[in-house]
């Protein structure tokens, strides 16, 4: 598929996107940023994105796994990506971040165990919607 | 990465450790005809800005060597950082600029996500021109070139006092603006 053509169609589907609650106002910023000299902005930054998300989730789930949890270290985790997610307009995933960042105020390894896989959950979900829509995104390889 | 500055163009800084947030600054800026260097730390920075270790703390300022001016070899107009970054901060930053003869006439922007209005305070207190709430937006982007010009006239114009004094008056006002824009920044517009 072409590349403008892909873009597009990706593009279109947005609107859904937008009317689902997994994407917010931000996105339509990233989308005004892409033109004729950048037509790969959208698709290249939302696929970092996956990329730094899903390793962040699972350096996260194997600080969770440790004998003495490090809270620090998930707050900082939980921080990053909830700021990665604000940044490309990723509404569900910020949202989820924001909510489970209480449980590293409370050390609630718990609670932190169960909000990494929402969110993962979420993060998975907004993937295959943008799969669906016809952008070049690598599918999440795993689901801890 | 053009390191030659045009003269046509002004070149900002910007620095993040979020490699999406560099990526979306860089084109933010690139979009409003800036150029553009980004770098993941506050020493990256100094580093890039031609800061020279081994004359900075000194507060004697007759002790600050000409080859400190020398080593900046490109010319930077602007410095925009984030905040919140491992090692050095934003905040660190912005106080090792304004304690160095050389650098302390860039201007500062700090972002940051989180909207703590006292930290906002410190970092306009210690002379950050501006404080964005992150995500930064085009709007955000179009602020830039008054601090440029401000600073690009005072050199000429201006002693180094009166441009303190028109900072500190802008403190109050640029916090307010914050602070609404904050309140604001729930409501997202869909385009």
């Amino acid at each position: 598929m072409e590349v403008n053509q892909m873009q597009r169609s990706f593009l279109e589907y947005a609107n859904v996107l937008f009317r689902e609650g997994f994407l917010d106002g931000q996105f339509s910023q990233l989308q005004m940023l892409a033109d004729e000299s950048n037509p790969d902005f959208v698709v290249e930054v939302v696929s970092l994105f996956f990329e730094d998300s899903q390793k962040l989730l699972n350096d996260l789930t194997t600080t969770l796994d440790q004998q003495n949890v490090n809270f620090k270290k998930i707050d900082a985790h939980i921080h990053q990506l909830k700021g990665s997610s604000s940044s490309i307009g990723a509404q569900r995933v910020k949202n989820a971040c924001i909510a489970f960042r209480n449980f590293c105020d409370q050390q609630n390894v718990e609670g932190l165990s169960f909000g990494s896989s929402i969110t993962f959950a979420f993060l998975f979900q907004l993937e295959q919607q943008i799969v669906a829509a016809g952008g070049a995104i690598p599918i999440l390889s795993e689901f801890s | 990465m053009g390191m030659t500055a045009a003269d046509s163009q002004f070149h900002v800084l910007a620095v993040d450790d979020s490699l999406i947030d560099r990526k979306l600054i860089e084109r933010l800026l690139k979009t409003s005809s800036y150029q553009v260097t980004t770098v993941d730390s506050g020493s990256k920075a100094l580093e890039f800005l031609g800061w020279n270790g081994d004359v900075r703390s000194n507060p004697n300022e007759n002790e600050i060597s000409v080859s400190e001016k020398n080593s900046q070899e490109v010319e930077i107009n602007l410095v925009i950082t984030d905040y919140c970054m491992p090692g050095m901060t934003g905040y660190d930053l912005l106080k090792k600029m304004k304690e160095s003869s050389s650098l302390r006439n860039i201007p500062v922007i700090i972002m940051s996500s989180e909207n703590v209005p006292s930290r906002i305070n410190r970092c306009l207190e210690e002379g950050a021109e501006e404080f964005f709430l992150k995500p930064v937006r085009l709007s955000d982007v179009d602020k830039l070139k008054p601090h440029i010009m401000k600073t690009k006239c005072s050199d000429i114009e201006k002693p180094e006092k009166e441009e303190k004094q028109e900072n500190k008056e802008s403190i109050e006002t640029s916090s307010e603006i914050h602070l609404q824009k904050a309140q604001t920044s729930t409501s997202n517009t869909l385009l």
